[in-house]
């Protein structure tokens, strides 16, 4: 190479950075965008402008270039595919060398993958669909400060999914009244509840009046019910310094639990409070505020499977995964190809969930999948055959929308969970046997019978706005 | 908005989680759960405790986890074994699953006089 001479120009990128002859190395970081490229731009040059402004790349050839050896740390667009059903677009993927990455920053690894290159004006669109991450870099992420299987055994939780709800009102309740809320429903059957993503420290309600109060709900519902409780205390605040106050304050009142959003939190605030979990016995809850302004739409931005990749590196015990069912948007196979990353140690590539590359997890913890958002008694089944028995399923309105108020609500979806569990290891198939099975349940759960009734015509059937791509 | 009268008292109670917000499992019901745990392989177990210490993490062990049981029966007669030695306890049925280092179900059969 040292015989190479400087010269100076606009270059074109296929030259250096399309490489169709390539064969990824296993330590390679692989990505696969979904690309809409100007008209008239050669689909090479925009996959090869992507890989390039993705990595080493500038838009002019600089005299310092030669100084380095570009070819070890460039970014390489090594295949392009057809994206079914959509003649506009393709997938370009690239692979980076490793050494482009620093350890255990997925704040870096997205700096680089999803930053300038998103505003270039070669592309009419980009969305990053997938990240294959190498086992060596995930050997060098913290991941969960617990992850499914410690959860489990420090909560006394085993063989059945979890059960939780968001305390309603979402703002506006003074401290005591709050926790009385959590109280119910803790009492009538929840095994956590949640503060609202909105909950923070607002006037009224302060942060430190909220967490000790739900502290003494939490430690009364589990003396009088025998069984583990816990509230997701929300630590989100303005400046790092306070989040950790407030986490240390949420160990100091003797819950087993806290709660971030990692979206408007940002990155690097989540795993420095991942890694304090880890360090103080506490679980992280995840929520994720902000995520559908990234991962709606079809041509743009990045695919929440990616955003859930980080988060299970960046780290956190739980994560909303959507409900499938209820009011918020998610396709089915879609969310079970995202919900497999969050919990699985290797995760095969299966184009018909959206998943474009196996992905070794190696022996980082697993994420419990939160499904939350318009959910009620009826959609119990469908949930359980969905999730699964690694999930938490949270019902807001759903337990406290009761007649009878939070503590019913929480006994009718725990009788409704339960029942569901039940019939499923009995060997029935319950999704199609839903009516059934609820109805027989409700028989010794006035409860339930309530809550069926309320909520029998509730439904939320509008089509999804981001589809998995098939033709 | 319903009136006083209308509204249902939920009362608190001890309920010792995972399905113990069902009614009593009978005969078959105990035995369709048994047979779902061996169907995935896992190890059945046995502990018991009385319920002023229930919600201790550690109860104590009936015997040793039945590794290799492939038959129901046996495992319904070892839990009733062990209720008749232990009246006042709790008895419960755990499925130990060694791929995930956990335990893929774990109930209360018997729920002890106290």
């Amino acid at each position: 190479m040292a015989d190479t001479s400087y010269k100076a120009g606009v270059k074109e990128y296929r030259e250096k950075y399309w490489t169709p002859d390539y064969t990824p190395l296993d330590t390679d970081l692989l990505a696969c965008f979904k690309v809409t490229g100007q008209p008239e731009v050669p689909r090479e040059e925009v996959a090869a402008a992507v890989a390039a402004e993705s990595s080493t790349g500038t838009w002019s050839t600089v005299w310092s270039e030669l100084l380095t050896d570009l070819e070890y740390y460039k970014g390489r667009a090594y295949r392009i595919e057809d994206v079914p059903g959509d003649p506009e677009s393709f997938y370009a993927f690239v692979a980076y060398p490793i050494d482009l990455f620093e350890e255990g920053s997925v704040v870096n690894v997205l700096t680089s993958l999803v930053g300038n290159v998103f505003g270039f004006k070669a592309l009419k669109h980009l969305r990053l669909e997938d990240i294959r991450f190498p086992i060596a870099y995930i050997k060098t992420c913290g991941g969960p400060p617990a992850g499914i299987q410690v959860e489990r055994d420090r909560l006394n939780k085993y063989g059945r999914p979890m059960l939780g709800a968001t305390i309603k009102p979402k703002l506006g309740l003074s401290a005591k009244n709050y926790g009385r809320a959590v109280y119910e429903c803790l009492r009538g059957g929840l095994d956590m509840t949640k503060d609202d993503e909105n909950v923070n420290s607002q006037p009224f309600m302060r942060w430190r009046d909220r967490f000790e109060f739900v502290g003494e709900a939490i430690q009364k519902a589990e003396q009088e019910t025998g069984e583990r409780k816990g509230h997701y205390l929300n630590v989100t605040a303005a400046t790092p310094e306070e989040m950790y106050k407030r986490a240390e304050f949420a160990k100091e009142v003797g819950s087993p639990i806290m709660m971030h959003d990692f979206l408007t939190g940002g990155f690097t605030a989540n795993t420095g409070l991942a890694n304090w979990c880890r360090e103080n016995g506490m679980l992280l809850h995840i929520h994720r505020a902000m995520h559908a302004v990234i991962d709606r739409h079809p041509k743009h931005g990045i695919h929440f499977r990616v955003l859930a990749k980080c988060l299970r590196l960046s780290g956190g015990d739980h994560l909303h995964t959507g409900t499938v069912v209820g009011k918020l948007e998610g396709d089915r196979n879609s969310t079970l190809g995202f919900v497999d990353q969050l919990r699985e140690s290797f995760v095969p590539e299966d184009r018909s969930r959206g998943v474009f590359f196996d992905q070794d997890w190696g022996s980082l913890p697993g994420v419990f999948a939160v499904a939350s958002g318009g959910i009620h008694v009826w959609h119990m089944p469908a949930l359980v055959t969905i999730f699964g028995d690694d999930s938490m399923l949270q019902f807001g309105g759903g337990t406290q929308g009761h007649p009878w108020g939070n503590a019913a609500g929480a006994a009718a979806n725990r009788v409704a969970l339960e029942a569901s569990v039940k019939a499923r290891n009995e060997g029935r198939v319950i999704e199609k046997e839903a009516r059934d099975i609820l109805t027989e349940a409700a028989r010794t759960s006035p409860e339930l019978a309530m809550a069926m009734e309320t909520w029998k015509e509730i439904k939320f059937e509008f089509e999804t706005v981001d589809k998995l791509d098939v033709a | 908005m319903s009136t006083a009268t209308e509204i249902g008292n939920f009362e608190t109670t001890s309920t010792l989680e995972t399905f113990g917000f069902l009614p009593k499992m009978d005969q078959n019901e105990i035995q369709a759960q048994v047979a779902y745990i061996l169907g995935n392989g896992w190890a059945p177990a046995i502990e018991h405790e009385h319920p002023s210490r229930s919600f201790d993490h550690y109860w104590t062990m009936w015997k040793l986890p039945f590794f290799g049981e492939h038959n129901v029966a046996t495992v319904l007669s070892e839990l009733e074994a062990c209720h008749r030695a232990f009246p006042d306890h709790h008895v419960r049925l755990t499925g130990y699953d060694n791929y995930t280092q956990s335990q893929g179900a774990a109930f209360v059969v018997f729920e002890g006089r106290g």
